[in-house]
């Protein structure tokens, strides 16, 4: 009895609860929630796609600096933006497939990986563009645009900047996997180094990579920091006071064995690759000398736009010193760090590289 | 009836009670508890199936001995044979968390929960529309699409999935056949990058005529991974080493090797120094099936050939009987006059030459070329199918096929819905969470007392079962 009564309070109270709830409702329905206008309201038809390796769009390397480049124009242009992040080099294919189907005028691919899936894939929708980031055609497909960088002439100032300011006369380097667009800052780093030799007569050493034989350090893979820190640690204990690495986030691995050594009191510094560090890997500002930039935001955002104002074409390009596309970025709070001298003489290198008196070359440069 | 087979059943009646348990578990027709009189009928009735009339693994959970000594051997029996019911349950369960995990994910859902309060219905058809569109477009993009302008592109995506399933269920029949002789075999992603480094050599260094071409590169192919396979049988059954230290490690072996081959001009392309093979000849490629417009090709009819084959193997033969025996508990098998190690390696080649024809299904089917992501995640992928597919043939080509499914309609999940890849893994993740501890799915459903009783069932019309036969 007792109990039956309370179900009924307990019931009463539940409607009560619901009839208020239902008020609550419909005095409040056409007021407080906002009437979404819905995501189609881009200013433009037109749409940029983009299918990564298995990298994904957070590698911190050239899907991310891709990505982004795409999103800028988004917010720039007003394009619509699809994206697909491909797991394994099985998806592809299909991913490129689901793009052209999605009606994309655009669609960029990220790395060279993707070379082959790009080229059937543009081959058989002739009328579709595509552009493709660090790879190039050996005879160029007419719908595909190839987005190339020769790095090799901003690692090359890298170089001659490391030599400079090292106090050990040992400098570093060591890469993710030994494939030609890591190679290439490589190359160019120890071209930079050995013209400094030349230059001043001086006896810099450049561990972690031999040009002549091509071949020297790496971890493996573009993941393990454990790898980078080790590996660091290593030319550490060789004498080296600077280090670029250039494996993505495995560069976090070497920053952090150098923090540890700045903090055991040995003056080390950091070159980053790809982005400016300073900025992308704040962690290791007090120790970031500099970076060795590819613009590929910017190389992204020009190639959508020339393709939405209707001026595509399937040449290459290709980022250089001369412009832009490759850059050394500013020293920031190492400014005091290198000599007034040696910046006039980066300079005066930069002039020579994009005047053509100076000739950096690696066998992973760009031929075209 | 084979002479090995009398052997077995001879040794089988001299025995005492204990060692039956290796045939009762197998042919599944005794009771595992069975009382020692019936001894002697037991291994008679043993005799009759042996000839393998009987279904593998038909035996319910329950009703198989919990008391058989060797932990993991009960442990992994229990996780291969829980029944369909749970499964399909597993299925729904993942699907329906997947689709919260999905709305979780969905900006629509996010600015509805600010004013959850003042509309909850808003919040609540934001959730439905973002799960059932993903679902829907998951749907689209593996099996049918209806927005498609010809019938064959509306069959495109199903064409798809087989094309994916394809690696998929070879590799998981090579994983099955291991798990059914006992040996936890994670070993396929190497078998499988072995097999693409001898096919995808054959196909792209050597040029031969149409037939014989492709023929060779299957052959290098199986060989390859057949090897991979047997070297890890071959130390398992000579030194004792443990079988999932030793697939690890030849693992990493095959993909190190890989990588380092990839860097060798031998394996480049001539004027190029990226680490990617050349593109094998047109003599070499499997032919597409249903014309250039699918990437199905022949890789999925040896398949279904290679299932079927397994499916001999495990029910109709000698020596699939005796890995059955080995994988039941591998003494009673050596005392009934089982070559336990030559069942070892044997069934290890096997393995590795299954996971090798998904090792040629990718080179000679839909890469075409050899670079260090050649074996994708297919040989981990592939435990998994077997898992679901609860170690049989028909079960692991099910489970391969349902995975296929997920990895061809995660494309266009990604593309008309923004759900990110990661949750379609998520969901596929879970699927196998559920399928692997049936007690969770039951009691989720409330399906434990059931459980019980049927396990109180499964014991009385066993040894009614047994009675009767005595």
């Amino acid at each position: 009895m007792k109990n039956s009564l309370r179900a009924t309070v307990k019931r009463g109270s539940m409607v009560g609860v619901a009839t208020a709830g239902a008020a609550a409702l419909l005095l409040t329905a056409c007021g407080a929630p906002p009437e979404a206008g819905g995501p189609t309201a881009t200013a433009s038809d037109y749409s940029g796609c983009i299918v990564s390796d298995s990298g994904g769009f957070d590698d911190q390397s050239f899907n991310q600096s891709s990505y982004e480049g795409l999103k800028k124009a988004e917010a720039d242009l007003g394009i619509k933006v699809n994206q697909v992040e491909s797991k394994t080099n099985n998806d592809f294919e299909p991913n490129l497939n689901a793009m052209v189907t999605a009606g994309c005028d655009l669609t960029l691919t990220v790395g060279f990986l993707l070379g082959d899936a790009t080229k059937k894939i543009a081959t058989a929708n002739p009328d579709s563009h595509f552009a493709i980031i660090d790879f190039n055609y050996a005879p160029a497909i007419s719908n595909v645009k190839p987005i190339i960088y020769d790095t090799a002439q901003a690692a090359f100032m890298a170089g001659y900047l490391a030599a400079g300011t090292t106090k050990t006369g040992t400098v570093a380097t060591f890469g993710g996997i030994k494939i030609p667009t890591v190679t290439i800052f490589m190359d160019g780093y120890a071209d930079g180094v050995k013209y400094y030799n030349e230059q001043k007569g001086k006896d810099v050493k450049v561990l972690g990579w031999d040009k002549a034989a091509q071949d020297g350090s790496f971890t493996g893979d573009f993941e393990k920091q454990d790898k980078g820190k080790q590996l660091t640690q290593n030319f550490l204990d060789q004498g080296a006071d600077i280090v670029m690495p250039v494996a993505g986030p495995v560069g976090k691995g070497a920053g952090a064995a150098l923090k540890e050594a700045k903090a055991a009191g040995k003056d080390v510094k950091l070159i980053w690759v790809d982005s400016d560090g300073f900025r992308t890997a704040p962690d290791y500002k007090d120790i970031m000398l500099t970076s060795v930039m590819k613009q590929m935001g910017d190389a992204v955002e020009t190639v959508v736009k020339e393709d939405k104002e209707g001026t595509f074409s399937n040449a290459p390009y290709v980022g250089t010193l001369a412009n832009n596309g490759v850059q050394l970025a500013p020293f920031h709070d190492l400014e005091s760090a290198v000599p007034a001298e040696l910046k006039s003489e980066l300079e005066q290198i930069k002039k020579d590289i994009v005047d053509g008196k100076l000739k950096v070359e690696s066998t992973a440069s760009p031929k075209v | 009836m084979s002479e090995k087979h009398k052997h077995v059943a001879d040794n089988h009646s001299k025995k005492p009670p204990k060692s039956t348990k290796a045939n009762d578990s197998n042919n599944g027709t005794n009771a595992a508890d069975a009382p020692a009189p019936a001894e002697d009928t037991a291994s008679a009735v043993s005799l009759d199936t042996a000839g393998g009339a009987m279904g593998p693994s038909a035996v319910p959970v329950s009703a198989m001995s919990g008391t058989l000594p060797g932990g993991p051997d009960t442990l992994l029996r229990r996780i291969f044979t829980g029944s369909g019911m749970v499964s399909l349950l597993a299925v729904l369960l993942a699907l329906i968390l997947g689709g919260l995990l999905i709305a979780s994910t969905d900006k629509q859902v996010g600015a509805t929960a600010t004013y959850f309060f003042a509309r909850p219905t808003d919040f609540l058809l934001a959730v439905w529309n973002a799960a059932t569109r993903s679902y829907v477009a998951l749907f689209q993009g593996s099996v049918f699409n209806p927005r498609g302008n010809t019938a064959a592109a509306q069959f495109a995506p199903f064409m798809e999935t087989l094309t994916i399933a394809t690696p998929l269920i070879t590799a998981g029949l090579g994983v099955a056949l291991a798990f059914r002789a006992g040996l936890f075999n994670i070993g396929a992603q190497g078998q499988i990058i072995m097999a693409g480094i001898l096919a995808a050599w054959a196909g792209f260094a050597l040029h031969l005529p149409l037939g014989l071409h492709l023929l060779l590169v299957l052959v290098a192919g199986i060989i390859g991974g057949a090897i991979w396979g047997g070297l890890v049988g071959y130390l398992k059954a000579r030194t004792g080493a443990h079988e999932v230290i030793l697939t690890i490690m030849f693992n990493y072996i095959a993909l190190y090797f890989l990588r380092y081959l990839l860097n060798t001009p031998a394996f480049q392309r001539p004027g190029e120094t990226n680490p990617i093979s050349p593109i094998l000849d047109p003599t070499a490629v499997y032919p597409q099936i249903f014309g250039t417009q699918y990437r199905l090709h022949l890789g999925f009819v040896l398949a279904i050939a290679a299932t079927v084959l397994v499916w001999w193997l495990l029910n109709r033969s000698t020596i699939g009987f005796e890995f059955r025996a080995v994988g039941a508990n591998p003494k009673a098998a050596l005392t009934a006059g089982i070559n336990v190690p030559r069942a070892t390696i044997l069934v290890m080649a096997l393995a590795g030459a299954l996971a090798g024809m998904s090792g040629v299904a990718q080179v000679a089917g839909t890469e075409k070329v050899l670079t260090d992501g050649v074996a994708a995640t297919y040989g981990f992928d592939a435990i998994t199918v077997a898992l679901l597919g609860r170690s049989t043939p028909w079960g692991t080509f099910a489970a391969g096929l349902l995975f296929g499914a997920f990895r061809a309609g995660a494309v266009q999940m990604q593309i008309q819905t923004g759900t990110p890849i990661d949750i379609v893994l998520v969901v596929q993740s879970l699927i196998v969470l559920f399928i692997a501890a049936p007690p969770l799915v039951r009691a989720v459903f409330g399906l434990n007392p059931r459980r019980k009783k049927t396990a109180t069932a499964g014991k009385s019309t066993t040894a009614a079962t047994t009675g009767g036969a005595a």
